[in-house]
C-alpha cells in the first residue's frame, strides 16, 4: 500500500525558493505565473490496512514540522 | 563544572564547542547521538554546529529523534543548561526545547561571515558577562538560519525577555532580527551565530568568550 505525504510550507511563510523559480520562470519567457511554492513530496510503502491516523502521527513527530509546514496525505 | 557537547553524525563544530566549554573551566565529555544517558553531574549540554544526517529531511529534524535527545529533554526539564549552537539551534526548535523554527535564509545563499550582534538581555545564565546593548562581532555561517515564529510566539518571547541576541544589520530575514532565544526558564539558549569561533586572540576576536564566563561563573556563584 503506498502513502504519499505532501509537505508544503505554510501560507504565509515566506518561501524564496518558490519565489526564485517564479522569476526563473519570468526569464525563460513563461508570462503570468504569479506565484510559485516549493514542497515536498514523501511517498511510504506501508502494510496494508495502515490507517491515515498512523500515517497522520508520523506527519506530526517526523515528516512535517507543524510550526511552519502544512501536510496532506493520499492514501492508496 | 561538568558540560557535555552531544556528537551526531555530520556535526562539525563540536570540538570548537568543546575547547570554548573547557577554557571557561569545564571539564567536558564528547557524548554520542546513539548513548541514551548523560553522564552523571551534568551542569551543561552543548549542542554543536554542523549538519547533523546530513540535514536529510530538514535541519535538525532526524538529530531531534535521536537517542540522545530524550536524555537532553530531560536534563532541559530538570533544569539543567543546554546550549545550542547553529544546527544546535535548529535541533532545539526541531525538539521543541525552544519556540519557533529556521526557515531557509531570505536570500536562499548560504552566509558565511562575521556579524554585528547586540546583547538584548543580560538576566541570563549565558549573557551575565556582557553589558545590556552592547554590540559584539561573531561569525555566521549557515543556510537556514531565518528565524520565525507566530505572531503569539513572538510576542511572548519579547514580553517575556527572551530575546537574547539581535542581529545590527539582518542577514538572513530573520523575523524581529532575532539570532538567539532563550527558553521560559531562561536555562536555555539557542543561537545561530556561533560564539566559540570568536573567543580566544588567535580567532580574530574574542567577542564570544563572555558567553562561556558567563555561564561558568554563574555556577561558581551557585
Amino acid at each position: 500500500m503506498r502513502a504519499t505525504v505532501t509537505v508544503m510550507l505554510k501560507n504565509g511563510v515566506l518561501d524564496p525558493q518558490g519565489e526564485a523559480i517564479r522569476h526563473a520562470l519570468g526569464a525563460l519567457g513563461f508570462e503570468g505565473v504569479e506565484g510559485v511554492r516549493k514542497g515536498k513530496v514523501i511517498e511510504l510503502d506501508v502494510a496494508d490496512g495502515t490507517t491515515e491516523a498512523q500515517i497522520e502521527e508520523m506527519c506530526e513527530k517526523l515528516l512535517a514540522n507543524t510550526v511552519i509546514e502544512s501536510y496532506s496525505i493520499a492514501l492508496g | 563544572m561538568k558540560a557535555a557537547v552531544i556528537v551526531f553524525p555530520g556535526s562539525n563544530c563540536d570540538r570548537d564547542l568543546a575547547v570554548a566549554f573547557e577554557q571557561a573551566g569545564f571539564e567536558t565529555k564528547m557524548v554520542w547521538h546513539k548513548d541514551t544517558d548523560l553522564p552523571e553531574g551534568i551542569d551543561l549540554v552543548g549542542v554543536p554546529g554542523g549538519f547533523s544526517y546530513g540535514d536529510y529531511l530538514r535541519c535538525g529534524a532526524i538529530a531531534a529523534q535521536s537517542p540522545i535527545a530524550k536524555a537532553l529533554t530531560k536534563h532541559a526539564e530538570r533544569g539543567g543548561f543546554v546550549y545550542g549552537v547553529c544546527n544546535g539551534f535548529q535541533i532545539l526548535t526541531e525538539m521543541r526545547l525552544l519556540p519557533g523554527a529556521l526557515l531557509q535564509n531570505a536570500g536562499i545563499k548560504y552566509i558565511c561571515k562575521p556579524v554585528g550582534l547586540r546583547v538584548e538581555t543580560t538576566d541570563s545564565a549565558f549573557t551575565s558577562d556582557y553589558s545590556k546593548g552592547q554590540e559584539i562581532t561573531v561569525p555566521v555561517a549557515h543556510h537556514e538560519g531565518n528565524y520565525n515564529a507566530s505572531p503569539e510566539t513572538l510576542a511572548r518571547l519579547q514580553g517575556e525577555d527572551r530575546v537574547a541576541f539581535r542581529y545590527t544589520d539582518n542577514p538572513n530575514g530573520s523575523l524581529d532580527d532575532i539570532a538567539g532565544i532563550l527558553s521560559e526558564n531562561r536555562r536555555v539558549l539557542g543561537m545561530m551565530p556561533h560564539p566559540e569561533r570568536m573567543s580566544e586572540p588567535s580567532h580574530g576576536g574574542t567577542d564570544g568568550a563572555a558567553l562561556f564566563s558567563s555561564i561558568a561563573s554563574g555556577l561558581v556563584s551557585a
